[in-house]
Formats: structure tokens, C-alpha cells, sequence
């Protein structure tokens, strides 16, 4: 094969509390196509961060080019030809294709700006690409595959030598993805390096040469893709140590009644004909990768996003959940993946959380009935173990953990029947993490329905009676628990159709 | 699909001329001719020249505010003190022509660039300092009144009358020339705002400074990761809207006599009501100069017409709200058709 472009050897990083990056070794030649594989939060992401030089590396060395470099900032990566296509598109929505491809380089005559020529540019630069979009459109008006075109686009015009895709496919439709995959191949013949992020198992066969895989930070390996299978990427991907014992089978009895049932829901781009009943007492996992629409498919049925199709019955009952009042209503809680920005009220101290879904039965004619209030959130910090030194004191003083028990306290305080927790242990230390499945499985055994979104897999097998799987918005698979592993999820998880 | 359902529901969506000038600025053109249009039929006093000049008159000071205002509020932020700078930088330099004789085309430079320091404190505060644009400008707002007035010793401010010495200077914006039936006004501030219009229109859409602007106030940090110094930018918007401000003080001085200390607070959310109603977007991102214009005007034919059909000048500020509620509404409304 063809020279190294990039190198990089040893990278560690550290964030406060979380060792991010391990050691890392990662190589790229000219030419090549090398995908970067792992779980969600293996580290691939930080990786990429801390070669564009959006992070700076603890320790550890690359060399680009044959140079050691060491880039501060995006621009002195980008300057040194190196573009990154991200997921979350970077886009300015208002002004034109050719105005956000040449911004900050727009092109001059005189003192004003030649949007003609930047026109014209762009135009070429497209039909090198063969890719059919205006350049005077406005960025807002495009699909998000056409934007994703354009951030490519915008990429090569830099004179970029190496470009990172991160998840590019992840918004796209199959034809489009064709088209994507068209310009990766041509990039390749004009021996630039390209790094390919992806979770999608089919398209590293399509695309890439080699695989590399990371997980909880570390290099794994790296595999010549022609010569390994989806299953030798799997089993690396997964392989860790499984410290939390998978549930045996499952404790909900066969005739417990279905309280939650869902019929055909369709909500947006993420949720596509979604069915699943949820019985009494039992923890039904949802796993899937990310931008699977799991999410999505509980904030829809828990009345935060409008729902354009379906029906959702709570025990028999056809209920129409248009707000989030109505949910509450039927008896459905819900804890959001962002506990800071959806699930608690930082400032506030944890007796005032506590009552926030209930308010209207803590008053005393105008006024909130602060002693009810306390004693009331007292007997759910001590009912759910939540440290805190009083009821008083802010949310914001407290762990992960005990912030999580008291999105729980507020849920239980309105009598919830059926609970929806969205990853309720991420950002969660291992101790805490025991207390939280520990918490899940009381309520279960009280009656209480749990539905679990998880992104980790050990914790979905832990958990969960039984597992739904999603991949891009439909439901790709239901396991019992019993016959449930981490490969038959990833399998459902990468299925697409 | 939903495009459809939307042109069937609101033909005027489609309408291509409504399309090419967009739904808020249309609706905004409208309100401008119908208003028009109603106070020449309601009242044949209003169908004269000297009111024609009045409207022109009262637009002055509100077009300047809001052609600079424009820009901050194209960044997403706001700039809250260009009224009471207004008035700051015209008393200020109107005291320098009557107290200490500063002459006078000195004194109207000192009187811009007073406007253009509170606004390069304001983008400071803004972009270095990372305050919100809504509390860094409130409080600008107070101490441009307040030093205002402990500059002028509380005392008002008499500008010279275009009769007497260094009275010329009125002429800038009404130059009034002697005929056999009477005076015959020229209302030469209406070129001078339709100039710098013209001019800070092509800044907006044609210069890097009005690229990164709207840039930043679509997407900051994608701009910032496109290596574009946004501090700089997001910095010039207020230096444009403070200078606009003290360029509005000048044409405030020309126009009206006397000015009292502690004046000002509210002229600025005349200026930016006029800007909204144009058609620019409060998230920023987005707008034009001449939306904000059309704005301008609907607020001066209001204020100036509205006394001609018997009603009293407050019920210009009841009927704005109104026409500041229904343009922005239609805006939104549409909006959320379009993202559905």
C-alpha cells in the first residue's frame, strides 16, 4: 500500500472524572477508506476532537504527513488539510449553498463580496462532485442529505488531504447514500485519507478497507475488511467484561395485564410505525443505536412532540396524548435522557422538584403548603435512599445519582404508574448505577411499568424483561429476555430496510 | 404534501411577488399603502405637502435608530439604549454649540461619534465580556440618560433655529425655500436617509461585515468554526447601531427644538418595532434595511396621520402594537407551515 498520511500513537485523555482515551493508536494511508467502529461513548468521537484540535491530547503523539503536529484549534487543523464532516450539521441556515461553503474565505472584487463568482465556483466545484444542488438555494430550504453534500463539498474546497466522516449517513436516504458513497470512492482515487465513522455494519463492507475498533476508550484492533466478517466487528465492538450478570428470564408473570399498549405510532422522521405493549410490572428495554428514534418514539408518547398517526391505549383505554398534561394524566412519567435540561429544576431544592408535577395538591388555598411539601418529599428521599442533607437544600448539590432519584421522587409523588426512563444512568457512577437498577427493580416488583431506553448493552440485558429494538425510527426486533444477547440486539440494531 | 395543504389554505403564500419580497414584508407593504390610503380619503387636511413633509419629519430620527439597530438584531441580540444615546449625544453636543461655542459642524461629528463609542462599549460588552445583549444594553441605556443629564447640569438644550447663526445646519434635513405662495419645504433629510439606507444595504449584502454578521447570527458557532473572528463582527453590529444612534441625534436636533435631559427611554422600541415589522428576524440571521424602512414609515404615517382623523397621539402607540403583533404573527404562522 501507499504512504501513512496520518499516524497517531499513544493518545490519553482525561476529562474530569472520566478517562476518555487510553492509549490510543490509530493509522491512515493515502488512499485509503479505514473505518473507526465502537459502541456509543467509545471514545471514537474524542478521538477525532483531538485530531482536529478541537480537544487538546495529554499525552501522545501524531504525525501528519510525516510531521509531528500538535493543532490548537480547528483552523490550524483545516489549514493543514484536514476537514471534518459532522454529524450535527454545521450550517448557517440563512444564507445561501455557496455563501456557507466560502465563508470566511468569500471571494472579492473590490470591497464587496462576488456572489456570482462564488456561484459559479461552487457550481463547478459541484459538478465535480456530480452533485445537484443551486448554489444560490438557501441552506435552510434543503434536505438534510443535500446540506450533507454541501458540508462535503465545503470540505474538498479547502484542499483537504484527510477528511473525517462522522456518521454521514446517519440522515440520509438510500439513494443518496449511493451518491455519498460515489464521492468517498472518488476522494479515494485521488489518494486522499479518509476516516469513516459508522455503526452501520453493511456499509464498512461497502466502503471501507480497514476497521478499527474502540471501546471504553481503548484501541481494540484493526481488521482488513475484505477478510472479517459483521461478527468479528461485533464481538470486538461488545467484548468487554460483562461485571453486570444479564437478567436469567423474565419476572412478569404471562398474565400480567398490559397497561401501556401502542398501536402503529408514527411521529415525525424517527418514529415509523411503532407497536409494543407494556405489561404490568414488567421493564421493557429499548435499545438501538444512536439517532435510532428511541428517544423520540417515549417524548411522543409522552405528548413532547406532536404525533401524526397511531394510538396509544393505557389499560384498555384509547387515551389522545397531545401534551404532556395529557400523559401525566394517564398516569405516565417520564425521565428525560437530559436530566439538567428536561428532568429537574437545578436551583431549586429537592422538596420543590419533588412536588413539581404535583403542585396543585400542595396548597393551602393560594399559597404552596410548604410543611406537606416537605414531609412528602422526605418520605420519598428516604423511601429512595436520596443523600441529601435535607429536603431544602438545591438539586444542583447533589450526585448524579441522587438528581436521578429525585426526577424519580417527582414522578412517584403524581402516582405514575407507567415510567419512562431515558439512559437514567448515564453520566451516573457504578455505585450510584447499582442503586438506580436496584430503585427500577423495587418499582417493577410494586407494579409499577418501566420502560428503559439504553444505550448499553449490558444494562439493557440486565434490565429488561423484555427488549425492543430499533434502528432508524422502526422497530427492528422484540426479544425476550431469555433469548436476548448482545449479538442478536446489534444484529437487530444494525438491521436496515 | 404539507406545501400543498398550505397553498390551498393561503393563496398569498404562493403569489410570486408576495414570494419574492417574503409574507412579513409584503403584509408590511400593505399596511403601509392601506394606512396611507385611508388617512387621504379620512381626511382631505392630510392629502397636503406640508403633511407629506411632517411624516418625513417624524421618520428621521426612528429610520437611523432602526437602519443601525437592524444589524444588532441581525446578530440576535438587541440594543436597547439607542434612544436615550439619542438623546445623550444630542445634548451633549448641543450644550458644546450653545454653552461653549464649539462650532458647529464639530459639534455634530462629536455628536455621531458619541453614538459610535456607547456602541463599541455595547459590542464589548457583548462579544468580549459575554454579557446578553439585552442587560449589557439596558444598562448602557441608564447611564447614556443619566450622563446625559449630569453633563447638561439637568438643564434643557435649545439648538439654534435654522434663522439664526449656525442655524444652517437644519438644513441638512429641511432646507425651506421662500415662494409667492409661501414656503416651499424640501425635506433633503428624506435623500439623506435614503442614502445611507442604500449604503448600509449594500454593507448588509455585499461586504464581509454584513456576510459575518448575518453568519453569526445564524449559526455563531458555526461561523466561529468556519475561523471567522466573531468577536470582531458581532462587536461592529453595535458600533453600526450606537453610530446610527448618535447620526438619529443629529437629525432629532434638526428637527425639533429644544430637548430635555432624562428624554429618550422609548424611542428606542419605536425604532425597533419598526425593524420587526419589516420582516427581520428576532433570533437573528435574518433581515433587510429596506423591511425596516417600510416599518419606519408605518409608524410615522400612523403618528402623523392619526391627529388628522381626531384621535390623540396615544392612540399611535394602541394601533402600532397591533400592527407589530399581526406582522410578526403572519411571520411565525408561516413559518410553522413551512416546517411542517
Amino acid at each position: 500500500m501507499s504512504e501513512l498520511i496520518l499516524k497517531m500513537k499513544g493518545i490519553d485523555k482525561s476529562f474530569v472524572g472520566v478517562h476518555a482515551l487510553k492509549g490510543v493508536d490509530f493509522d491512515l494511508y493515502k488512499g485509503e477508506v479505514h473505518a473507526l467502529m465502537g459502541e456509543n461513548g467509545a471514545g471514537k468521537s474524542t478521538l477525532m476532537k483531538v485530531l482536529t484540535g478541537i480537544y487538546a491530547k495529554d499525552s501522545g503523539e501524531i504525525f501528519f504527513e510525516g510531521q509531528e503536529v500538535n493543532f490548537q484549534n480547528p483552523k490550524e487543523s483545516q489549514e493543514a488539510g484536514i476537514s471534518i464532516v459532522h454529524q450535527e450539521l454545521n450550517m448557517m441556515n440563512h444564507l445561501t449553498v455557496a455563501q456557507n461553503i466560502f465563508i470566511g474565505r468569500e471571494m472579492m472584487s473590490g470591497k464587496l463580496i462576488n456572489d456570482r463568482k462564488m456561484n459559479e465556483e461552487a457550481k463547478k466545484l459541484f459538478e465535480k462532485l456530480n452533485i445537484d444542488i443551486d448554489p444560490s438555494e438557501t441552506m435552510g430550504n434543503l434536505t438534510v442529505g443535500k446540506q450533507q453534500m454541501c458540508e462535503i463539498a465545503k470540505a474538498i474546497s479547502k484542499d483537504a488531504k484527510l477528511i473525517v466522516f462522522d456518521e454521514p449517513t446517519a440522515a440520509l436516504t438510500d439513494s443518496e447514500i449511493e451518491e455519498l458513497f460515489k464521492i468517498i470512492r472518488d476522494l479515494r482515487a485521488k489518494n486522499m485519507g479518509i476516516i469513516y465513522i459508522s455503526h452501520r455494519m453493511d456499509e464498512i463492507n461497502v466502503i471501507t478497507d480497514r476497521v478499527t475498533v474502540m471501546r471504553d476508550g481503548e484501541y481494540v484492533g484493526t481488521l482488513i475488511t475484505k477478510d472479517c466478517t459483521k461478527s468479528d466487528i461485533i464481538n470486538m465492538m461488545v467484548g468487554r467484561v460483562i461485571y453486570e450478570d444479564p437478567k436469567q428470564k423474565s419476572n412478569v408473570p404471562a398474565d400480567a395485564p398490559i397497561v401501556l399498549s401502542v398501536k402503529n405510532l408514527n411521529a415525525g422522521k424517527l418514529v415509523k410505525d411503532i407497536s409494543f405493549d407494556l405489561r404490568r410490572g414488567e421493564i421493557l428495554g429499548f435499545s438501538g443505536l444512536m439517532g435510532a428514534g428511541r428517544t423520540e418514539t417515549a417524548r411522543a408518547i409522552f405528548g413532547a412532540d406532536p404525533i401524526d398517526s397511531g394510538e396509544i391505549y393505557v389499560n384498555g383505554t384509547k387515551i389522545e396524548i397531545k401534551t404532556p398534561q395529557d400523559a401525566v394524566n394517564a398516569g405516565i412519567g417520564y425521565l428525560s435522557e437530559d436530566r439538567k435540561r428536561f428532568g429537574i429544576i437545578v436551583e431549586k431544592s429537592v422538596a420543590e422538584n419533588s412536588t413539581m408535577a404535583t403542585l396543585e395538591n400542595f396548597t393551602k388555598g393560594l399559597f404552596i403548603d410548604k410543611k406537606r411539601e416537605k414531609t412528602e418529599s422526605e418520605l420519598y428521599a428516604a423511601k429512595l435512599k436520596t443523600k441529601t442533607p435535607t429536603v431544602e437544600t438545591a438539586v444542583v448539590n447533589l450526585s448524579g445519582g441522587n438528581q436521578q432519584k429525585v426526577v424519580i421522587a417527582k414522578w412517584l409523588v403524581r402516582n405514575c404508574d407507567i415510567l419512562i426512563f431515558d439512559e437514567p444512568t448515564r453520566g451516573i457512577d457504578v455505585g450510584a448505577k447499582s442503586e438506580i437498577y436496584h430503585l427500577m427493580n423495587e418499582l417493577a416488583a410494586q407494579g409499577k411499568s418501566i420502560i428503559m431506553i439504553s444505550s448499553e448493552l449490558p444494562e439493557i440485558l440486565r434490565m429488561s424483561d423484555r427488549i425492543v429494538v430499533m434502528c432508524e425510527g422502526r422497530k427492528t426486533g422484540e426479544l425476550s429476555i431469555e433469548e436476548a444477547s448482545q449479538a442478536s440486539i446489534m444484529d437487530a440494531a444494525t438491521l436496515r430496510n | 404534501m404539507s406545501n400543498s395543504t398550505s397553498s390551498k389554505k393561503n393563496p398569498l403564500i404562493n403569489n410570486p411577488v408576495v414570494k419574492a419580497v417574503g409574507t412579513q414584508r409584503a403584509i408590511a407593504i400593505l399596511a403601509l399603502i392601506v394606512l396611507f390610503g385611508f388617512f387621504c380619503i379620512a381626511s382631505p387636511a392630510f392629502r397636503q405637502y406640508s403633511t407629506f413633509v411632517s411624516i418625513l419629519d417624524a421618520s428621521y430620527y426612528i429610520g437611523f435608530m432602526a437602519i443601525g439597530v437592524t444589524f444588532a438584531i441581525i446578530t440576535g441580540g438587541i440594543d436597547l439604549s439607542i434612544g436615550t444615546v439619542l438623546v445623550c449625544s444630542s445634548l451633549i453636543s448641543g450644550t458644546l454649540a450653545t454653552k461653549y461655542n464649539v462650532p458647529i459642524v464639530i459639534c455634530l461629528i462629536i455628536g455621531v461619534l458619541i453614538g459610535t463609542f456607547f456602541g463599541l462599549c455595547n459590542g464589548l460588552m457583548v462579544s468580549v465580556m459575554g454579557l446578553p445583549p439585552f442587560i449589557a444594553t439596558l444598562g448602557s441605556m441608564m447611564i447614556s440618560k443619566g450622563f446625559g443629564s449630569i453633563f447638561t447640569k439637568a438643564q434643557s438644550v435649545t439648538w439654534p433655529q435654522s434663522s439664526q447663526p449656525g442655524g444652517w445646519f437644519r438644513n441638512i434635513f429641511k432646507i425651506n425655500v421662500a415662494m409667492a405662495e409661501g414656503n416651499m419645504m424640501i425635506p433633503t433629510g428624506f435623500i439623506l436617509l435614503l442614502i445611507l439606507a442604500v449604503v448600509m444595504s449594500v454593507v448588509l449584502n455585499k461586504t464581509r461585515a454584513g456576510r459575518y454578521i448575518t453568519a453569526l447570527g445564524s449559526n455563531k458557532e458555526a461561523t466561529r468554526l468556519s475561523g471567522v473572528n466573531v468577536v470582531k463582527w458581532e462587536t461592529l453590529a453595535f458600533i453600526f447601531s450606537g453610530t446610527f444612534a448618535g447620526i438619529a441625534g443629529v437629525s432629532y436636533a434638526a428637527t425639533y427644538s429644544t430637548l430635555l435631559p432624562g428624554n429618550g427611554g422609548g424611542l428606542e422600541l419605536d425604532a425597533i418595532a419598526g425593524v420587526v415589522i419589516g420582516g427581520t428576524s428576532m433570533s437573528g440571521g435574518y433581515g433587510t434595511i429596506a423591511g425596516t424602512l417600510i416599518g419606519v414609515f408605518i409608524m410615522s404615517v400612523l403618528k402623523t396621520g392619526l391627529p388628522f382623523i381626531g384621535l390623540q397621539n396615544q392612540y399611535q402607540q394602541f394601533i402600532t402594537g397591533f400592527v407589530l403583533i399581526i406582522a410578526v404573527f403572519a411571520d411565525v404562522a408561516n413559518r410553522k407551515k413551512k416546517s411542517k
